[in-house]
């Protein structure tokens, strides 16, 4: 992918209105034909930064450069990227088949060659058939379609989507998560994706930038961010986490050894790399956090302590718990006082009745399964 | 929401006075009117309700029609310049800052609390031979004559003052100035209503400011611009004072008449009808946005 030219390159861009920074020097390169998504919470300037790319807002500093081609004074009805808006923007007063023609239609385009690709175009949306209906009597998803076909059918070199599945209902965007990928795959097209949710993230995109105030987070793949997070906003923002506070008392290549006053003494099988005694973080994510009735891992291992060799131990009572069907959350309250959330798959249909509140249980992890923050 | 059919005394006791006037003041007396209209003079003050249409076979009389005809063109002309001048201000309100938007509506609704006769008599002395646009005019004119003969060319001659009141030029500049605001008022509230996106997806798929603003923003202002063209025409239709004023001889409007009627020719029957016949043409006009206003819903 080094050798290739971005398609976009934001180059320190900053957007400040009036003193608030919502974008703050921010750069980044975009590949042709990525899957990117824009992932933060609501006023992480996300948004601001996709509207700065399709032209409907300036950047007050730095550059963006589309193909190689610096941005600054072409108007958004210029440049080669498409857009498909939050509320769909489908224009209310023409058919699907001129809402879906209108930018060919400005591009001096034949009504022969509109005609035939726009049905394509509805085609390839799976509306085929519904060029004579007005917007109205769409329903959401068929209008958000609409909206799709309008800009696949400019063929951009870019297509820019801004929280496109939030107005769908949860099963709707479940379906429409794989279909966008799916055209993604099929048209070839870069696409640049801003959502809030991290679902919907980590499903569709090749590489995720994590915006926070104004700033990237971190920059990954769906995996690396879920499993490396780079600080204690990713771990926390992508997926759900324990988080514990702690100090690094042991830092050697192979090993370190982080003492946490909720958690007790956790090991890892490999380097931190920090400074020794650095106050640090340890994020652990609930599924990979074992659960088992006390005594139970003695029992079957005949190991010293009541858990496999190499792995990480702790004790608590079950305060709360929450059946989710495929999972059930458990929150135990850890023998310090601080609370710990487990989740447990429910691999056979009693699985859920192991366990109940103020049951005592302990808990294991391996040692390479926490993750240890600098900031 | 409550429905007002659970408090009904309440209701009977807020509605009446305001209906009770409406009624006395309002209904019927246009009631009395409207019977003039089909009435006879007899004598100075008795008017014989005889249920002729002699009146309004009268006011159907070239020389009334032409009148009427010529109100009809100068309101159409006062609307169309409104339109045209209206949309750009109407549209700029609804892209100002939220900071300057008050201001701005301030600006538009401000000559609503000033008389209409202090208004007009304050263009007059815009416009008169000696007024302040023949003064500014003519002082550039020096200035430009000044630069000629600077230059080595001719002088060009001493300023003609133009003659700007008195005239149609002087009815329509004033009926404009005064009905402006009917226009901007309903185009901008049609044009804040609308989402913002649409505009940008507009520019987005390649339009440019004009393409979408004829393609976009004005089919769905359309309800808005419908709005605002019948608010203006009937009030410019009916307008009596700003022809009266600035117009000249040839300058009258329909308004003109029917006040003569009512005063000097002392003709009540026939100022009732030629009254009425612009009372029905403003119905049918209400009636037609009714029907469209409906139509647009229908479609959202």
């Amino acid at each position: 992918m080094e050798d290739k030219q971005p398609i976009i390159s934001i180059r320190n861009v900053s957007k400040r209105f009036g003193q608030v920074a919502a974008v703050d020097n921010v750069s980044l390169n975009i590949m042709p034909g990525e899957f990117f998504v824009l992932l933060g919470p609501s006023g992480c300037g996300k948004t601001t930064l996709l509207r700065m790319i399709a032209g409907f807002e300036i950047p007050t500093e730095g550059q963006i450069l589309i193909d190689g081609q610096d941005m600054a004074k072409v108007p958004p009805n210029k440049r080669p990227v498409n857009m498909v808006f939050q509320s769909y923007a489908v224009f209310p007063h023409m058919s699907v088949a001129d809402n879906v023609g209108y930018g060919l239609k400005i591009a001096g385009v034949g009504k022969a060659e509109r005609e035939s690709r726009v049905a394509e175009a509805l085609e390839l949306v799976k509306l085929d058939g519904f060029g004579t209906r007005k917007p109205n009597q769409l329903s959401g998803g068929q209008r958000q379609r609409v909206a799709l076909a309008r800009s696949l059918v400019m063929r951009p070199k870019v297509l820019l989507l801004d929280e496109p599945l939030s107005a769908l209902d949860a099963k709707l965007r479940a379906q429409m998560q794989f279909e966008l990928a799916d055209l993604q795959d099929h048209v070839g097209i870069t696409f640049i994706t801003v959502t809030h949710d991290q679902d919907e993230a980590l499903s569709m995109a090749g590489r995720i930038a994590v915006m926070n105030k104004g700033d990237i987070a971190q920059l990954a793949t769906p995996s690396d961010l879920y499993e490396f997070p780079a600080n204690r906003f990713v771990a926390d923002f992508v997926g759900s986490v324990n988080l514990f506070e702690g100090r690094l008392t042991l830092d050697e290549p192979d090993r370190a050894a982080v003492d946490c006053p909720g958690l007790g003494k956790v090991y890892l099988n490999h380097g931190v790399t920090g400074p020794h005694g650095a106050d640090v973080w340890v994020a652990i994510r609930p599924e990979k956090i074992y659960l088992h009735v006390p005594g139970a891992g003695k029992a079957i291992r005949g190991a010293a302590e009541d858990a496999p060799e190499g792995h990480n131990f702790a004790r608590g009572q079950i305060k709360g718990m929450s059946y989710l069907g495929d999972i059930t959350l458990y929150d135990i309250r850890l023998e310090s006082g601080a609370m710990l959330r487990v989740s447990r798959p429910n691999l056979s249909r009693r699985d859920q009745e192991d366990f109940t509140w103020d049951d005592r249980v302990s808990m294991h992890w391996r040692a390479d399964s926490a993750v240890v923050l600098l900031n | 929401m409550e429905s007002w059919k659970n408090h009904k005394a309440l209701f009977a006791a807020v509605a009446t006075a305001p209906l009770t006037w409406l009624i006395l003041f309002f209904l019927l007396p246009l009631g009395i009117v409207w019977l003039y209209s089909f009435g006879t003079n007899q004598g100075l003050t008795q008017i014989d309700i005889s249920g002729t249409f002699a009146n309004y076979a009268r006011a159907l009389e070239p020389l009334y029609l032409g009148i009427l005809w010529k109100s009809v063109l100068v309101a159409g002309a006062t609307t169309i310049i409104c339109l045209v001048v209206g949309f750009p201000v109407a549209l700029a309100i609804v892209f100002a800052s939220d900071k300057w938007k008050p201001w701005l509506l301030l600006g538009i609704m401000l000559p609503f609390w000033t008389n209409l006769l202090i208004r007009t008599y304050a263009l007059m002395a815009v416009l008169r031979t000696e007024g302040y646009a023949n003064q500014t005019i003519g002082w550039l004119h020096d200035k430009f004559g000044g630069l000629m003969t600077l230059g080595g060319l001719p002088p060009p001659g001493a300023y003609e003052p133009m003659h700007l009141l008195y005239n149609n030029f002087a009815v329509i500049f004033g009926l404009v100035y005064v009905h402006l605001p009917f226009m901007v008022l309903p185009l901008y509230a049609a044009l804040d209503k609308l989402d913002k996106s649409l505009i940008e997806a507009s520019l987005d798929l390649g339009a440019g400011h004009l393409r979408t603003l004829l393609m976009i923003v004005a089919p769905l202002a359309a309800p808005g611009i419908i709005s605002g063209i019948i608010i203006t025409f009937v009030p410019a239709l009916g307008a009596y004072l700003t022809p009266d004023l600035l117009g000249g001889p040839d300058s009258q409007m329909i308004a003109n008449v029917i006040e003569r009627q009512f005063k000097r020719a002392n003709d009540w029957p026939f100022g009732a009808a030629l009254s009425f016949i612009l009372m029905y043409a403003t119905f049918i006009a209400i009636a037609f946005q009714a029907m469209k206003a409906r139509q647009a819903e229908a479609r959202q």
